[in-house]
């Protein structure tokens, strides 16, 4: 009997010891793989990154080859996506959580929202395609692209504002309407201020995922070879990951390691801006 | 802005406030619009040219047909084999993404002390942030030339090494939402079972799981949902070949390759070869629309127990 017992605490141990290494074993492929990924484009990369690099067009020589015209695309691109979805994001926040409450047209909005965030970002090409480069227009235009993005990354804004505006305390906004102050006093000057962390912290996240989108642009038409700077909202335009996109599928290795220089560039700039936005979060947090 | 204007000017005749907040209000209600113009301008803008498509090509030889020949001669339309590849990258990227993201989320939410999770989880979050057009780079330049040196009959564009890189791109959402699923089970329910003398990975697997398996399926369908819809991975590394096949060391092609491979070309506004793309993009849609259907209908039965 007491043979047997331990016999089966000692298979349970071994078990519990398996299951214990399989989960490890599996944080740490998860964790491997983002060390392989960030080493191996650091050393792809690292030997192209120079000021040449950051300064020249796109070239048919790896040498002589820069994403000039890939950063001022992706700085017009975001510049147009954060002035259309940071607006009408925070907008319809505000309105489902200080107007609607639980009424069926705020239901209905927020399923569409949630569908949103679940459909495919290649999709948001089609209706780019066609609502704003044919019928509206704008044709492969940089103003075509960030309304794209902006589109695309705006349940990420909504959400994000959504649950910065309901944690904030009822007694403050009580407090405001005892002082007299009507509804968008209180939301202009209580409300807001008390979620403004999140709602940046929101934003950025929304932007950082929307400058390393790259199937959208393509389906409306971003060039892949641009030997100019955009000069306005409707000039044709490429962008940091399109360029990278085009770099990688050419035989030679010298366009690989300047696709690799790319993506430390583009990285570079999305983890700089995760930072921020989790500098943010960490420091209102603890108040 | 001229109509806000208009309305504060009248409002030197009423109660000067009210204007203004109505003003606001309809104001806001107007771009709260927005993401219902743009669910229903995403479907209008698939189907109207599908409709198109659908006048051309009979539905049934669409949806039945075997061979994917658009941009050939002869000409034909059977989205079998883009859905037979896509099929073949999203079940490999699964084989890949549950078990490491479970792993890893039992390790964060039973093993891991609070620091370590501190450090681990936003490491994690990392992964998910980095753009797919770097994991396309990995999966053909990394992943693909090391598939090749075991499988040297492998394909330089193969399913498998497109498998990988999405099954990497989506560990952090399963992860991340089982990890969610099992930080909300009751600490009481965990208590109970050690004091009945189990063990730590007993716990985990007898108690803490199932308790949040809808949770975690959940994860599992949205990772799903994820890979059925990504698109620079399997365009630059899965190939440009439809063909239905289960090797997965041979190149494919997915529906969303083949989308992006005709917007790349110049195709002209209207022709044959546009309206196909539409016709993948709604079946790609409506894969993806079933998939996040049966991950809501999932979460909210778990929230009503």
């Amino acid at each position: 009997m007491m043979d047997q017992a331990k016999g089966q605490s000692r298979a349970r141990k071994i078990k519990a010891r398996l299951f214990y290494l399989a989960c490890l074993s599996a944080i740490i492929i998860s964790l491997g793989a983002l060390a392989v990924l960030l080493t191996d484009m650091f050393i792809r990369g690292f030997g192209s990154l120079s000021l040449s690099f950051l300064t020249s067009f796109p070239s048919r020589f790896p040498a002589k080859a820069g994403i000039k015209s890939a950063i001022f695309g992706t700085i017009w691109m975001m510049s147009l996506t954060a002035l259309f979805c940071i607006p009408i994001g925070i907008s319809t926040a505000i309105f489902l959580e200080e107007y609607t409450g639980n009424s069926r047209l705020a239901a209905f909005i927020k399923i569409n929202i949630s569908n949103l965030a679940g459909v495919p970002s290649i999709v948001y090409g089609f209706l780019g395609l066609a609502v704003f480069v044919r019928a509206l227009s704008f044709n492969r235009s940089v103003l075509s692209g960030s309304l794209t993005l902006a589109l695309l990354v705006m349940p990420i804004v909504i959400v994000s504002s959504q649950e910065a505006i309901r944690v904030v305390p009822r007694a403050l906004r009580e407090a405001s309407y005892a002082l007299g102050g009507t509804r968008w006093q209180t939301i202009r000057r209580v409300v807001l201020p008390s979620s403004f962390p999140g709602i940046v912290t929101g934003v950025i996240l929304a932007l950082s995922r929307a400058i390393g989108e790259t199937a959208p642009l393509i389906m409306i038409g971003a060039l892949t070879f641009i030997a100019f700077v955009p000069d306005g909202p409707f000039s044709e335009f490429t962008a940091l990951p399109i360029q990278i996109f085009n770099w990688v599928p050419r035989p030679q290795a010298g366009f690989h390691q300047v696709a690799a220089a790319g993506v430390l560039v583009l990285l570079g700039i999305i983890f700089f801006m995760n930072g921020i936005a989790s500098i943010i979060r960490n420091r209102f947090e603890r108040h | 802005m001229s109509k806000i204007n208009a309305l504060s000017r009248k409002s030197k005749h009423g109660p000067k406030r009210r204007w203004g907040e109505s003003a606001i209000h309809a104001l806001l209600f107007l771009l709260s619009m927005v993401p219902i113009i743009t669910t229903f301008g995403i479907i209008y803008a698939l189907f109207a040219e599908t409709f198109l498509f659908f006048q051309e090509v009979s539905i049934i030889k669409f949806l039945t047909g075997t061979v994917w020949s658009p941009l050939l001669v002869p000409k034909q339309f059977g989205i079998l084999p883009l859905v037979a590849g896509t099929l073949l990258v999203t079940a490999g990227a699964i084989l890949i993404a549950v078990p490491i993201g479970l792993g890893s989320a039992i390790f964060l939410s039973e093993y891991a002390s609070p620091r370590t999770r501190r450090i681990i989880k936003p490491l994690i979050e990392i992964l998910a942030g980095i753009p797919t057009v770097v994991y396309g780079y990995m999966a053909l330049l990394f992943i693909s030339p090391l598939i090749q040196k075991v499988f040297p009959q492998a394909n330089i564009f193969n399913a498998a090494a497109a498998a990988i890189a999405v099954g990497v791109m989506t560990v952090p959402m399963v992860a991340s939402l089982s990890e969610d699923a099992m930080s909300a089970v009751p600490a009481g329910l965990r208590e109970a079972a050690y004091a009945l003398g189990a063990n730590r990975a007993e716990v985990a697997t007898r108690v803490v799981v199932p308790a949040a398996a809808s949770g975690i399926v959940a994860s599992f369908v949205l990772a799903l949902s994820r890979a059925i819809g990504e698109t620079m991975i399997v365009m630059l590394a899965a190939g440009a070949t439809p063909r239905l096949t289960a090797n997965p060391l041979e190149s494919i092609q997915t529906i969303t390759a083949y989308i992006v491979q005709v917007s790349l070309g110049e195709t002209p506004w209207g022709s044959m070869e546009y309206k196909t793309i539409f016709a993948a993009g709604s079946v790609l849609f409506i894969m993806t629309m079933i998939m996040n259907l049966v991950a809501t209908r999932i979460t909210r039965k778990s929230r009503r127990i």
